[in-house]
């Protein structure tokens, strides 16, 4: 056998503020997005587990954070996004896009309004920086507007799992367990300000939590306490693709657009306002499709991998935007972008693994739905 | 981790062998599959097949890594273990135990000198685990 051995240059790479907790747990640390972060720490399949079953704990200090502080903050933020936020109330939050001039897509995060003043744009850690100069290139002088980038400052975690709302109703206080999905609200923890919200990337139910380093420690270090299980970014991801929830690098990026995405949901053109990237998306809306983003499950035992071509009748129409074994199916999962007529549900198509056909069959989205299931108590 | 007993030889590439009678075992060993992470897929040759010391003779994939595996002897191939092929998880749970992948004919027992005693394997693994390792 051969190890995949990566000399892991630590010195060049950004660290969470609860870094040396994760070495200390025996982490396996990797470099994503110029960040050292936790892939695994006992192994991916039991973390995976323990987040479809009871609860998990995520580090993912390396999003982006940028709160923007205005009266009129949403009307800045209409012009960035594609998403309506009027639409978002006081003490909610909701999926958005930023796109390019030609309708593709640059970064897709999830904005809240935390109050009258005040938003919060979580994006992905590699586009931080370019979500900042996108939405601060539309400032206007008349604005008094101030965008505060927190990333460096607060640490953020993800609380996921059918008894994640037991655990955190234990930990930060039995409010957060009455929070409706997609809700958000600010509290005191220790002497710091927290902000939770009911969301996430797993699937499952669960809470994101954003917060000084402080007061994140001593929450990592509480639920850890209670049982919860510590959980990598390998998990995150296998949790995410269960879910069908989109990673951008891999099934979203410059070259896509939403409706291909099958994001339709996340684009409001019938409230009139103008954003980047308007004009190509009223456009791309009336042609006629030449892919669509389709999922597959496999029939054949093997590994699907990331950028494995897809083939049907021997000739290849696509590749794999995102693949992986799936531990709640048994069985290999992906997406992938197919000529719209392939796309149908129902449909056979074979991926190549290194030379070896695997059979997969279109199936309808989400992989594995559990979130709506149950929420249990411990 | 659990130390490498010496009832049993190791290659370079994190295979051992151990000889009972005229067959000899082959699997992974525990640091190759603590590196690996969770297996989820074996591929395995098939019984009657021949295989070449230090080539390829399979397949192993994890969650997140999939890697060939290299035969640590020649010979032809008796048994590939099935419940391996149905339950990867074998791999980590035990793999010097029931993870065993194969069971092979000998072709030449003098080839066992090439490769490294448990010390010498403790040794190697040691070097190796300051490269800090594996991804992605």
């Amino acid at each position: 056998m051969t190890a995949i051995m990566s000399e892991l240059q630590t010195a060049t790479l950004r660290k969470t503020a609860l870094f040396d907790l994760h070495e200390r747990l025996g982490a396996r640390i990797v470099p994503f997005a110029g960040w050292a972060m936790p892939v695994r720490y006992k192994g991916i399949v039991d973390e995976h587990n323990a987040v479809r079953q009871r609860a998990g704990v995520f580090d993912v200090s390396h999003m982006g954070r940028l709160f923007i502080v205005a009266a009129d903050g949403g009307r800045l933020l209409r012009s960035a996004v594609t998403y309506d936020v009027a639409r978002i109330k006081e003490g909610r939050g909701h999926y958005s896009l930023l796109c390019n001039e030609e309708g593709g897509i640059i970064d897709d995060p999830y904005v809240y309004r935390i109050d009258a003043e005040r938003l919060l744009v979580i994006g992905n850690a590699a586009n931080a920086e370019r979500d900042l100069a996108q939405i601060q290139s539309l400032v206007e002088p008349e604005m008094a507007v101030e965008l505060i980038d927190r990333q460096e400052q607060t640490v953020m975690l993800a609380v996921q799992g059918p008894a994640a709302g037991a655990y955190m109703a234990r930990v930060v206080g039995p409010e957060v367990a009455a929070l409706p999905k997609r809700a958000c609200t600010e509290l005191p923890y220790m002497q710091y300000k927290l902000f939770v919200s009911r969301t996430g990337y797993t699937g499952e139910d669960g809470f994101e939590l954003v917060t000084s380093p402080e007061a994140g420690r001593a929450i990592w270090r509480q639920l850890l306490a209670d049982g919860v299980e510590p959980c990598g970014l390998g998990a995150r991801d296998t949790l995410r693709l269960e879910a069908a929830l989109p990673l951008w690098g891999n099934d979203i990026d410059e070259n896509t657009n939403p409706y291909e995405a099958g994001l339709t949901w996340v684009v409001t053109l019938d409230d009139g306002a103008d954003f980047i990237g308007r004009d190509a998306l009223v456009r791309i809306k009336t042609d006629t499709p030449k892919r669509k983003l389709a999922h597959l499950k496999a029939i054949d035992r093997g590994v699907i991998r990331d950028r494995y071509p897809v083939l049907h009748d021997g000739a290849v129409v696509g590749s794999v935007a995102s693949g992986s074994f799936s531990p709640t199916l048994g069985v290999s999962i992906a997406m992938a972008y197919l000529p719209p007529a392939l796309a149908a549900e129902g449909t056979e198509l074979s991926i190549d693994v290194r030379g070896r056909p695997l059979r997969v069959v279109v199936v309808p989205r989400p992989f594995v739905s559990h979130g709506a299931k149950q929420r249990t108590n411990l | 981790m659990a130390a490498n007993p010496d009832d049993r030889k190791y290659s370079k590439e994190h295979e051992w062998i151990k000889v009972e009678g005229d067959v000899a075992v082959i699997g992974i060993t525990d640091f190759a599959q603590d590196q690996l992470g969770d297996v989820v897929y074996v591929d395995l040759p098939e019984a009657g097949a021949t295989i070449t010391q230090f080539e390829k003779m399979g397949e192993i994939e994890s969650v997140k890594a999939v890697s060939d595996l290299y035969t640590p002897a020649s010979g032809e191939v008796r048994e590939a273990n099935k419940l391996v092929v149905e339950k990867p998880e074998l791999v980590n749970s035990d793999p010097l135990g029931d993870g065993w992948l194969l069971k092979l004919h000998l072709s030449d027992p003098a080839e066992l000198e090439k490769l490294l005693s448990a010390a010498d394997y403790d040794a190697f693994i040691a070097t190796a685990q300051n490269d800090e390792a594996i991804g992605p």
